[in-house]
């Protein structure tokens, strides 16, 4: 804990609790057990606020905030689940699942998957929006990974795991709106890729089964998330 | 010997060398240009030579003169007259009329409320000056608001003006222009930064760029002057990349001023120091927002990030940054070296100044025009736009962009300003106008503002990189009649999504077309559902299941 930081009290859906000023309302409300789904944040690297799950209403503000980058603040009253924010959240989950070509029965993922499962959670069953059935390619140059963009989410975790965690910065992102990608090196080949040294944290950081290790068949990627807090609070400590 | 009569004794001599009997000005705007009035220039400057009249007439050129409509425009000073549409061929006849009576054929009358209704203070220089000399700059009181600022006012007195002014932000919020200085003087830190947004990118304004090609160095005296008032010694003007004369311009004004030592180390012998970059977009819409702005400066790919943190507190390599748009900052020369008395008697109680507009689409006088704030806009598009032309009927006028929206005939008399604007569902955005006539649909305009969001969403959060593709591909059903009641439930739902959860102003915003076309013509889209799909919604696209 850094010195000097001082401790906020305000209320998550009624509750009253507790957080230091440098801690969002996500952290927050992860410790004190109260569920905000997220889809790009992933505890250890750097928030973004892109896909928009965690969007939580502060009474008093008009706009809603994401809760992965809103620093707690004194007296806030947060709420997380309203029926208003529920129906955002599952019209987002709508627009990942027909943005891409999401086909959970042929998917090394299936089963493992966060947008999967969090269809499941937050009670998506159909889609009422339009497919938009783009026309994506898969890049298996590497010898041992595998990136399928028709599985993409665009969360952008294996472009901040590289950059930040593995410092490579193999991964970066190409391209605006529907035609946003994530690229290798200055879109190369990932199997030609210069900087890329081949750790897989990438590969484990992916929510999703867009990239993944060769050789799993349908429904046999897991994905072992469980270095990136380790590593993170290691260095803390050093 | 003070500052100003060192300044005026330092590049003015030059001037009074050049004291020539006539001054032809030649517009050297986009619009003019594009119409070869660089061509026109030379073959009035060869006839000068032709006639041996170098030395009583001096041909230049100048920035936007504001009827772009009747472009080329040159102008003869000091008789005062305007001249439209020539050609290459005229220079003769225009040389030659000099000191008789002037050449009838191509005057354009300036007795009309085109010229008579509008009031100039960020237009003030454009068209009279040329923007490539810093002499001619200086000799219209250029850099006196600086040296005032800088040898009789404290930082506070400065921002005290600004704030007494009360000019807001001409960049699309309105917000109070003085509040955001003070934020970033107060801001923690002793390094800081002054940015100057120069991304004019909405379909159909070129505010912006008037000022920049037509008068760079008001907005260098600006930065500087802001500099000074929230304690930073470094600026960037950020420029798209499609304006490459307002580039040129700035650059060689920005060289002419550290010459004369009003940019660089010590300026007037003053502890103020003060230096300007140029930075140039690469041609993304998304890259006006402050900080994708700040993240295209830092070298990293233009998308927004989410605030709060604000510039104002963490910006520029994490240092406070003060960012303003390039018409606010040209106003801050006027209020300085004016007073912000003067400025805060123009305009209503909580619109001051005067705005710019670019009024382009279906009206008679197409160009660049000033008017204090709280004029109607009937009088702007009637009187002074001239109405539409070829006996069309008026409809609608868009204002904003893409970000803004269509204001019907009925509010065609409330006056303009930040809050009424955004009452009615317009906004008054960079201040592109587009008038619309009732051959034009609206659902086509809705469509192709989408279109241009959908492009240029950045791709970053889900809501607007979907949310534009689904809503562009509605819109090109309703457009083509073949919509049904569902897609009209589902366009709705869609733009409350959009606007409530995207990241950024330009997701927030990008709705702003829609609703308020079916705020005011909801019969235009009424009218392209097909009649044989009923209220029950049987469509081509039912719902489908997750795999």
């Amino acid at each position: 804990m850094n010195p000097g930081v001082r401790v906020k009290t305000f209320k998550i859906d009624g509750l009253d609790v507790a957080g230091r000023e440098d801690q969002t309302v996500l952290d927050v409300a992860t410790e004190h057990g109260i569920p905000i789904p997220t889809m790009c944040h992933l505890e250890g690297l750097t928030s973004v606020g892109a896909c928009r799950l965690c969007l939580v209403e502060v009474v008093g503000r008009s706009r809603l905030l994401p809760a992965c980058v809103t620093p707690v603040e004194e007296g806030m009253a947060v709420v997380t689940n309203s029926e208003r924010l529920q129906n955002y959240r599952r019209m987002l989950l709508e627009m990942l699942f027909v943005e891409g070509n999401h086909i959970c029965a042929v998917c090394v993922s299936n089963g493992h998957c966060e947008l999967q499962g969090l269809a499941q959670t937050l009670g998506v069953t159909h889609v009422h929006f339009p497919y938009h059935y783009p026309d994506r390619p898969v890049d298996a140059s590497h010898s041992r990974f595998v990136v399928d963009h028709d599985r993409c989410v665009m969360c952008t975790r294996c472009v901040r795991v590289c950059n930040e965690v593995e410092g490579a910065h193999t991964w970066d992102v190409m391209g605006n709106g529907a035609n946003v990608r994530v690229v290798t090196d200055l879109n190369e080949a990932w199997g030609r890729s210069e900087t890329c040294t081949g750790c897989g944290k990438c590969v484990h950081v992916c929510p999703t089964g867009a990239l993944f290790e060769k050789g799993h068949s349908v429904a046999e990627m897991l994905k072992k998330r469980q270095f990136l807090p380790y590593l993170t609070a290691m260095r803390r400590r050093q | 010997m003070n500052p100003e009569e060192l300044l005026q004794k330092n590049v003015s001599h030059q001037l009074t060398a050049e004291a020539h009997g006539h001054d032809v000005r030649v517009c050297m705007g986009a619009g003019c240009m594009s119409l070869h009035s660089d061509q026109i220039k030379s073959a009035l400057t060869a006839q000068v030579k032709q006639h041996g009249r170098d030395k009583s007439c001096h041909v230049k050129g100048v920035g936007c003169m504001g009827l772009c409509a009747a472009g080329p425009l040159v102008s003869v000073e000091p008789q005062g007259v305007l001249y439209k549409e020539v050609t290459e061929e005229d220079a003769g006849e225009i040389i030659d009329s000099l000191n008789k009576a002037p050449v009838a054929r191509l005057i354009c009358p300036t007795d009309t409320p085109f010229f008579q209704n509008q009031m100039k203070i960020v237009l003030e220089n454009c068209g009279k000056i040329d923007p490539e000399r810093i002499e001619e700059y200086v000799n219209a009181d250029g850099y006196i608001a600086l040296i005032k600022a800088l040898t009789e006012m404290t930082p506070n007195d400065v921002i005290t003006q600004v704030m007494r002014s009360g000019l807001r932000g001409r960049g699309g919020g309105g917000y109070p222009t003085g509040l955001k200085w003070t934020t970033v003087a107060k801001a923690d830190g002793t390094q800081k930064y002054v940015i100057c947004n120069g991304d004019e990118g909405d379909p159909g304004a070129f505010m912006d760029r008037g000022v920049m090609e037509g008068d760079p160095h008001r907005l260098i005296e600006a930065m500087a002057i802001a500099g000074y008032a929230v304690g930073a010694d470094t600026g960037y003007i950020f420029v798209r990349g499609e304006y490459s004369m307002s580039v040129k311009r700035l650059r060689k004004a920005i060289m002419q001023a550290e010459r004369q030592a009003l940019l660089g180390k010590n300026i007037f012998n003053t502890p103020f120091s003060f230096q300007i970059e140029v930075r140039i977009g690469a041609g993304a819409f998304v890259s006006g927002e402050e900080t994708a702005l700040i993240a295209c400066i830092e070298g990293r790919r233009g998308v927004p990030s989410p605030r709060p943190p604000y510039p104002a507190e963490r910006g520029l390599w994490g240092c406070p940054t003060l960012i303003n748009n390039v018409e606010t900052l040209a106003n801050i020369p006027s209020i300085i070296r004016n007073g912000a008395d003067w400025f805060s008697n123009i305009g209503t109680r909580t619109g001051k100044g005067t705005v710019v507009f670019a009024m382009t689409g279906r009206v008679q006088n197409t160009g660049l025009i000033e008017v204090p704030m709280g004029t109607p806009l009937r009088e702007v598009i009637f009187d002074i736009g001239g109405g539409v032309p070829d006996g069309g009927t008026f409809k609608a006028v868009q204002m904003g962009g893409p970000s803004g929206g269509c204001i019907p005939e009925q509010y065609l008399d409330m006056p303009i300003d930040f809050d009424s604007l955004l009452e009615i569902g317009a906004i008054m955005g960079s201040g592109g106008m587009l008038v619309i006539d009732d051959s034009a649909s609206m659902v086509d305009m809705a469509k192709f503002f989408m279109e241009f969001c959908r492009i240029e969403s950045c791709g970053k959060c889900v809501p607007c990189r979907v949310g534009t593709v689904q809503m562009h591909e509605l819109l090109i059903r309703f457009s083509e009649g073949t919509a049904t009641e569902r897609d009209l439930v589902l366009l709705e739902e869609l733009c409350d999504l959009v606007r409530h959860t995207s990241l950024c102003g330009l997701g927030q915003s990008a709705p702003n077309p829609v609703l308020s076309t079916l705020r005011y013509f909801r019969h235009e889209y009424m009218a392209q559902i097909r009649p044989d799909f009923g209220a029950n919604g049987v469509d081509t696209h039912e719902s489908r299941s997750t795999s």
